[in-house]
């Protein structure tokens, strides 16, 4: 292929990539703004609460749990050799609030409920499930985006939340309990150190940007995937790993402006 | 504007594009009000495109679309919101809800469209349901369904407003002899008793000619032809000839577009 | 019925959230509640405020009894300036107390610490604390040493 040819194809690519992004920016105002036709936006809600957001809790506990554990075991590693194993309850909870607990949430979330979401509207649309909607005279953006988009937001600070906590207790499970720490300095060193306003609300800050990042990169995929099985687990694909890429691209920024 | 009486959809000077390729290019196809009218074609020459342009999920780049004497394209979405109550849509695999059941499905518009109570809305699912044949099957889920059951399901929901215009999206396709059967008797007959007018859109020529009043061969982005199905069979136009007698080699090649047959088969051998 | 259900559990996980969140407010973080008139102001003036920063505590025999509020630059006594909130049950501070920058622990966290005096007047809002004691630097420590070194050499 001739240079220009390639200059050409690199140029149509970054067109798309900018059209893409133009149209998941209406998609998301359409399906955010605007007054909903029927009367149930409450139920439909709750029903993407619960699949979004109550069945993420199994994988999102066990995976704080974990965290927490090997967070003070390695912890505890290396600070015994300072002396200062006393530390260990401020690193582990530090540690959650402003990093692990935002971003291992957001990335389980794109992994778990994203890609749920992407194939689930994908399939609707393939099923033209959406276009019969549309024919009854029912937004689909209003009737079946928005409620997943509202119950994203809503429920991964929630789970992040409940990351850091199962976490910070995994890690005093691991260094009070099994290694020795005196509960006293775990839990009195982890208040002194911790900042309200500072970690735990910037984390949750973090969190807030994650969901709706990650909601808003999974239901447009599923939105504006080709109508076909291939197009459906391209789709899913790229849910994934957009989510993950700019999940970490954006704790960068944030931790840059913020700590 | 059009005389709206004769013909409930008209569409005048159509022009649609989908990417560089012309779909349509300057169609004019009127659907007489009161009958079945069939749209036919090879496949892939537009005819679901006609039937979402209609109903106003895609817009034309050029001409207008009268139905019941609104030019759609131009509605606002108040007034689409009210006319698409007028229309009902069956899509080629029934499109039902999967999180909902049957009942649920067909009470859908009603739910959207009309404020009438709980008892009403029963009365009204199982009517419809009735006029299916599926009135046993209200609490199943559409993953419990066969293909044919679902479809007449989703015949229930689209006339569930009692609409005025009913579009078939390919409704014969892959069916068993049995539903195949059942949707076309449901067709016509719903069609008369109800006052509906009709828009089939397939490529079964047999079934579609059957129960169609008037048909419209549709191919390269024109009309190819129209008619009833008697003055078609005879038509002399070639290509609808070839279309309705079934003739696999004619205005439409057979042959894919290749280099000439015996100089192939010799670039091989000296290859080797 | 299925909605009553539904409602109940996202309920609960809401809740469990909203707790979550409460008990990193309380147990982790070490939040209580105390609102901006429990304090009265003093400040004092430091030629070296090395490593301090706002929200450093103040104590007095180790228990923690206020928070530093700011720390400026005083362009006419070419010192630093830092304001303090002292918790308004401890009025007894003597006028002539001395606040002194200590480090805490092994990161090296400043704190000011503050030793009684012995004068009858008391610390009331606004005062400033006259005795005062800047914060080790290294180098002057080591500069110091080096001194004494030589001195005693001779």
């Amino acid at each position: 292929m001739s240079v220009m040819s390639r200059v050409g194809l690199l140029g149509r690519a970054g067109l798309d990539t900018l059209s893409a992004l133009g149209r998941s920016g209406l998609f998301l105002f359409n399906a955010l703004l605007g007054r909903a036709r029927f009367g149930n936006a409450f139920t439909l809600l709750l029903q993407q609460l619960y699949s979004v957001g109550v069945l993420s809790l199994a994988i999102i506990i066990v995976s704080g749990l974990f965290i927490g554990m090997v967070l003070a075991l390695q912890g505890y590693n290396i600070l015994v050799g300072y002396g200062s194993e006393q530390a260990v309850g401020q690193m582990v909870a530090l540690t959650l609030l402003r990093e692990l607990g935002p971003v291992v949430t957001a990335l389980l979330f794109a992994g778990r409920a994203g890609s749920a979401l992407t194939a689930e509207i994908g399939l609707m649309k393939a099923t033209e499930q959406l276009s019969s909607m549309e024919m009854i005279g029912v937004d689909p953006l209003k009737y079946v985006i928005a409620p997943r988009l509202w119950a994203g937001f809503i429920s991964m600070p929630l789970l992040a939340m409940i990351f850091c906590v199962v976490g910070i207790w995994g890690g005093s499970l691991v260094a009070v309990d099994w290694l020795g720490v005196y509960s006293g300095s775990y839990w009195a060193n982890m208040q002194n150190s911790v900042e309200f306003v500072d970690d735990v609300l910037n984390g949750m800050v973090k969190a807030v940007a994650f969901a709706f990042v990650v909601t808003w990169i999974a239901v447009f995929q599923g939105y504006d995937c080709e109508p076909t099985s291939e197009g459906i687990s391209r789709s899913t694909t790229r849910t994934v790993v957009y989510a993950s890429l700019a999940v970490l691209g954006l704790d960068f920024i944030l931790t840059a402006l913020m700590f | 504007m059009t005389d709206s009486s004769d013909y409930i959809v008209d569409l005048q000077q159509i022009t649609f594009r989908r990417g560089s390729r012309l779909i349509f290019d300057g169609v004019d196809i009127r659907i007489p009000r009161g009958k079945v009218t069939g749209i036919m074609g090879p496949s892939g020459c537009g005819k679901t495109t006609l039937l979402r342009l209609i109903g106003a999920q895609l817009r034309p780049d050029s001409g207008a679309i009268w139905v019941n004497g609104q030019n759609i394209p131009e509605l606002g979405r108040e007034q689409l919101f009210a006319a698409r109550q007028h229309m009902g849509m069956l899509f080629q695999s029934g499109a039902l809800f999967t999180d909902l059941n049957v009942f649920e499905n067909v009470a859908f518009p009603l739910r959207v469209h009309t404020e009438l109570s709980e008892d009403m809305i029963r009365d009204l699912v199982l009517l419809k349901l009735q006029a299916v044949g599926l009135r046993g099957a209200r609490e199943l889920m559409p993953d419990e369904l066969s293909g044919g059951m679902k479809r007449r399901v989703a015949l229930a929901r689209a006339i569930a407003l009692d609409p005025e215009l009913m579009m078939y999206d390919e409704p014969f396709v892959g069916q068993d002899p049995i539903s195949m059967g059942v949707l076309v008797r449901l067709i016509r007959l719903l069609n008369d008793a109800l006052g509906l007018t009709s828009i089939v859109v397939s490529h079964d020529l047999a079934e579609t000619a059957s129960i169609a009043d008037y048909l419209y061969v549709v191919g390269d982005g024109q009309v190819l032809g129209q008619g009833t199905p008697d003055e078609l069979m005879n038509s002399d136009n070639p290509r609808i000839r070839q279309f309705m007698q079934g003739e696999p080699d004619g205005p439409v090649p057979f042959h894919f577009q290749a280099p000439e047959y015996v100089s192939d088969l010799l670039q091989r051998e000296h290859k080797q | 019925m299925r909605t009553r259900n539904l409602e109940l559990i996202v309920g609960v996980f809401i809740l469990a959230g909203l707790l979550a969140l409460a008990v990193l407010a309380v147990r982790v973080s070490g939040l209580t509640p105390s609102s901006a008139g429990d304090t009265y102001s003093v400040h004092a003036y430091f030629d070296n405020v090395a490593g301090l920063t706002p929200k450093a505590k103040i104590t007095m025999s180790g228990v923690t009894i206020g928070q530093v509020t700011a720390i400026e630059f005083d362009k006419t006594r070419y010192s630093a300036r830092v304001d303090m909130a002292i918790r308004s049950n401890i009025n007894t501070l003597p006028a002539d107390s001395t606040a002194s920058i200590l480090t805490a622990g092994l990161l090296g966290e400043k704190y000011v610490g503050i030793s009684v005096g012995g004068d009858d007047e008391v610390l009331t809002d606004g005062s400033e604390i006259y005795d005062t004691q800047s914060a080790l630097v290294l180098e002057e420590l080591i500069g110091r040493f080096l001194l004494n070194t030589v001195s005693k050499e001779d």
